[in-house]
Order: C-alpha cells, then sequence, then structure tokens
C-alpha cells in the first residue's frame, strides 16, 4: 500500500459559477477510478477545502470518462465578482485538489508514469 | 453524410483572433462562433454605456470583423457572436462601418434582442414572478435598487431565425455560450425542436469549443510539459454529423493537444449535475458520452442525449456590491515571511488608530498561500521572497482607497528590506450576482431579429 498524491495519479480542472466551484477529477484507469469512487468522497473533499468551501459539497460520479465532479457551494467567498480572493475565479481548486493524499494498492501503481 | 465544421474563435472578452485567423485561413470551416460574455463582462458593458450610449458591446470587434471579414466574402465563411453584450444593436453599427471601411460590400449582418429585461423588472413583480434567488432562496427585495444588469440567458432559436434570413454575420447579447455554436446545426441539418439528442449532442459541441484552447491543450492538468505549441496554439474545430456525432481537432499549422484527456477535462468544466446540463434549447445528459482517439489530434465524440428543455429560462442579474482596494508589497529572505506578518499586523493597528473600519480586510502572502488558501504547505521560514497583499472591502470608492496611504511610510519605519512596491491601483467596483428563473414565453416574445445590409 502506498500513500499517493492526487497529483500523480490524477487530473483536475475546476470552475466556478457564481459563488460555486466545480471540480472534475480523472482516474487514469477503472481500478484506481475504483479507489477514487470508495475514497474520494464528498466528506474527505469538504475537509480537504475547510476554510476555503463553506458550504455543502456534492459528488457526482461520471464513470464512462472515469470522472467524479465535485460541486462545492459557497467556495468564492462571495463569487468571482465580489471577493477579494486572489483566485477568484476557482482556478486553483483543481490544483489544490490534486494536494489530496489517498492509499492505493502497490500493483495498481505500476503502470502509471506521471 | 453531410457534416458541417465550425471554429472556436474566442473563450472571454479580450482574446486573440490569430487561432481564428488560422482556422478560416486552414480549417475548411464554414462557420465561426465566439463566446465573449462572462458575468463579470455585462458589468464592465454596462459601465461603457454609462459614459458613451454607443459603446456597451465587446470592443474587440472591431478586430476581430477586420480579420475575418475577408474569409467571410471569400469563402463564405459565416461569423456568430454573442460580443453584443449590453448593445447588441450599437455592436451591428459597428460591424457595418468596419465592412464599409473596408469596402466590403453585400453582407448581412443581424441582430438579436430581448435578453435584456432590466427595464422589465417591475412587470415582472407586478406579474408576480418572485425573483428569489436561485441557489439561496433569498427575497429580491435586498438588492433591487442596485441592479446594474439583468439578461436572460436565451438560446439558439433566435440565431437560426437569422441564418434562415440569409445573415452572414448574427450578433448577439446574452445568449448562452454554447447557443452560438448550436445554431448552425440547426440551420444545416434542419433538426426539430424535440430532436433532443441532436440538439444535446450540438450544444456539448459547443460546450467543448466555446472556451478557447482548454480542449485542445490550454490549462491541461496532466503531462502539460509535454504539448508543444503554447506560443501559436490552435483553437478548437468540430466536424459535425447530421446525426449529432462529431470529431473535434485543430488545424496542424497550429500548437496544441486534441486528446481523450484534454477534451475531457472540459467536458465536466463549470457543469453541476453531469446528467442535467441546462440549456434553454435542451437538458443535456453526459453520462453516456463516448470520447474516442481516432486520429493525432482527433477525438471523436458520440452518446450524448437529450432530455426536453426546461420551461423556465435563467436571468443573470448584478448589482452593485462595494468597491475594494488593494495593496501588494515585497519582502526579502532573510525572514521574508515574518517581515511580512509583522507589516500585516503594524497596518491593521493602523486600521484601528485610524479609525478605518472596513467591511473585511483580507491578507494573503503571495508566493505561499494566495491561490492555496490553508491549503498552502507549511515550509514558510526559508522563502526567498514574499509578496504581502492586503485586500479591503468598502462601501465607497474613496474609502477603498484610503489605507493605501499606509504603506509607503513602512518601506523606511518598518521591518527591512520592503521593496517591489509597483504602486497603488485604483479601487474597483465589486459586483454581486443575482440569478434566477422567468417563465420561457415571458422573454421569447419580446426577442427580435432584424437584419441590416452594406
Amino acid at each position: 500500500m502506498a500513500v499517493v498524491k492526487l497529483k500523480d495519479i490524477a487530473q483536475a480542472r475546476s470552475g466556478d459559477k457564481g459563488n460555486i466551484v466545480n471540480i472534475g477529477v480523472f482516474a487514469p484507469n477503472q481500478a484506481i477510478y475504483e479507489e477514487f469512487l470508495s475514497q474520494l468522497t464528498p466528506d474527505r473533499v469538504r475537509t480537504h477545502f475547510t476554510g476555503l468551501v463553506e458550504g455543502e459539497v456534492l459528488r457526482y460520479e461520471v464513470p464512462n470518462v472515469l470522472g467524479l465532479n465535485f460541486v462545492c457551494k459557497e467556495a468564492l467567498a462571495g463569487g468571482g465578482s465580489s471577493s477579494l480572493r486572489l483566485d477568484n475565479l476557482g482556478k486553483c481548486f483543481g490544483s489544490n485538489m490534486l494536494r489530496l493524499e489517498l492509499e492505493i494498492a502497490d500493483h495498481l501503481l505500476i503502470d502509471i508514469k506521471r | 453524410m453531410k457534416t458541417v465544421r465550425i471554429g472556436a474563435a474566442q473563450g472571454f472578452y479580450g482574446d486573440t483572433i490569430e487561432p481564428a485567423v488560422a482556422t478560416a485561413e486552414k480549417g475548411n470551416v464554414q462557420y465561426i462562433c465566439f463566446d465573449a460574455l462572462a458575468e463579470l463582462t455585462m458589468a464592465i458593458l454596462v459601465k461603457d454605456k454609462r459614459k458613451n450610449e454607443n459603446a456597451g458591446f465587446t470592443k474587440d470587434i472591431s478586430v476581430q470583423m477586420k480579420a475575418l471579414l475577408p474569409y467571410v466574402k471569400e469563402k463564405g465563411i459565416k461569423l456568430l457572436t454573442n460580443g453584443g453584450g449590453i448593445n447588441p444593436i450599437g455592436a451591428q453599427q459597428e460591424i457595418l462601418r468596419v465592412a464599409r471601411e473596408m469596402g466590403i460590400k453585400d453582407l448581412k449582418v443581424a441582430v438579436v434582442t430581448g435578453d435584456n429585461v432590466l427595464d422589465r423588472i417591475p412587470e415582472f413583480e407586478e406579474k408576480g414572478y418572485a425573483l428569489n434567488h436561485l441557489d439561496t432562496g433569498e427575497s429580491i427585495n435586498q438588492i433591487k435598487d442596485k441592479l446594474e444588469f439583468a439578461n436572460v440567458y436565451i438560446g439558439a432559436q433566435p440565431i437560426v431565425r437569422a441564418l434562415d434570413a440569409g445573415a452572414d454575420i448574427v450578433v448577439t447579447g446574452r445568449t448562452t455560450d454554447t447557443a452560438q455554436f448550436l445554431a448552425p446545426l440547426i440551420y444545416e441539418f434542419n433538426w426539430g425542436q424535440e430532436e433532443w439528442d441532436k440538439l444535446a449532442s450540438g450544444v456539448f459541441m459547443g460546450h467543448l469549443l466555446e472556451c478557447s484552447a482548454q480542449s485542445t491543450g490550454g490549462n491541461f492538468s496532466g503531462n502539460w510539459q509535454d504539448i508543444e505549441g503554447f506560443d501559436q496554439i490552435g483553437y478548437p474545430i468540430a466536424e459535425v454529423s447530421e446525426d449529432g456525432e462529431f470529431i473535434v481537432s485543430k488545424v496542424q499549422e497550429r500548437g496544441g493537444l486534441v486528446t481523450v484527456d484534454t477534451v475531457k477535462e472540459q467536458m465536466l468544466y463549470e457543469i453541476h449535475d453531469p446528467s442535467a446540463y441546462l440549456t434553454p434549447d435542451v437538458i443535456v445528459d453526459l453520462t453516456n458520452v463516448r470520447l474516442e482517439n481516432v486520429g493525432p489530434n482527433q477525438v471523436k465524440v458520440t452518446g450524448t442525449r437529450g432530455k426536453p428543455r426546461p420551461d423556465k429560462l435563467k436571468v443573470v442579474m448584478g448589482y452593485e456590491n462595494g468597491y475594494a482596494g488593494q495593496v501588494i508589497v515585497g519582502f526579502s529572505w532573510p525572514d521574508a515571511m515574518q517581515k511580512a506578518k509583522k507589516v500585516d499586523e503594524i497596518i491593521r493597528i493602523q486600521l484601528e488608530q485610524k479609525g478605518l473600519h472596513y467591511e473585511e480586510v483580507r491578507t494573503d502572502f503571495m508566493g505561499y498561500n494566495s491561490l492555496s488558501g490553508p491549503l498552502a504547505h507549511e515550509n514558510e521560514s526559508e522563502l526567498n521572497e514574499v509578496y504581502l497583499r492586503i485586500a479591503v472591502k468598502a462601501k465607497t470608492k474613496q474609502e477603498a482607497g484610503l489605507f493605501s496611504r499606509l504603506f509607503p511610510p513602512l518601506a523606511l519605519n518598518g521591518p527591512p528590506s520592503m521593496s517591489g512596491f509597483s504602486g497603488n491601483t485604483a479601487p474597483r467596483a465589486l459586483l454581486g450576482m443575482w440569478a434566477t428563473l422567468l417563465p420561457r414565453e415571458e422573454v421569447e416574445k419580446q426577442i427580435k431579429v432584424e437584419i441590416a445590409e452594406v
């Protein structure tokens, strides 16, 4: 078992709508997608973004592209055009998501080169 | 089977037109489509129009037309843009002016109006529409008097009517980001208003194309280091079949990368429920979409499904929400972070001493946590340098600017090595957003399509 940062195994992109940020996260293969499904829970993501996301986090499964879509509410301190944050459009939520660490069985990591 | 080729030209107000020129030249496209509007753009355009009655559209429309009008005449490429913003008729006039200046003749420029409902708010209230906030349910009363704009997201059908009437160029206000891309397909393939799967496929194509290079390698979170040609990146092109399936590509001569990996990141961009992406023309379901690499820089997209369109349309309104002032100053090693924190402390004490009470005072350490907030790493002691950024929120512009005067003296009076001060920038207006719903008939009965010619 290895502790792996999402950065080394996943893709992620984020965007804004009003005060909501969504983060699409993609697994490199089906086996690791299964791990995402069990480990990347909305609670886990909500805790990870403590201090940035004030509202609830919803998770949508998009298995056809091995993706999860996290919708984070009250995530921009009021929304892009009235937030004092430098990342006022939530562009960096995707990269901040990639800091999150998962436990992945070693044999699942053999073919992943990043 | 008949196909239509569509090129993307613009992802935001201020984008470069060069990739679209390459697409016009080498992309073998029949349509070039623009998405010029973001929530914030509308506010900028409102301010422009307040200063000058003829302004209020995206000014870069002149440069875009100058670059592309020759291809409209030579190759019969049609241009569709929502760059009309808050003044679509002004944009239409500007396009005609540019055409005249270039000596171009026999050009039909259509304009779509009716999305701007700012003056109709009292009428809606009289009719009993609550206009409560879509996400929070709050009443509009608290912000009603501060509204700067109110525009309904309208769909592709008015643009189709303009194409039916023979328009070479269609300029609109607040159509959805994808409407410009869907409209040519409805027009060319004669898709019915209830062919949900096809319409959904057209919207999804537009979604993949409307953010410039974000599906051709831009902003790619994967192995971005391997992407070649960022300096001359290509914008996406879609070749769409009559059944709605399409292939995303770009012109060979420009940089970037089109693969399942670059396209799928854009697939979920700014999407909430992937099984119900709401647009005025159809509700799009992406959960059966299949992306497939079918050649170098070619991704085939199939399996998009659609559900009946919603009865209500989304309105986005912007209201005045105070002003933000900001100062940025740098500090060098040793103890860069410690110095920056000390100055933050000094400024906050001085704000108290001088009775400057702001609604919010925010501190960021640029180079350390300004883009990551509480998620930043903790090794802050050995930073070579760090920039302290303090931002405040105030009711008036004047108030928002006041605190910046506290900084210059600290270059001599505070902790050592405060530098990299690039001058005070003028406070900027903040804008609150109010999203709500309206019955579609209320909006659609006011939509007009008009054509003018040179």
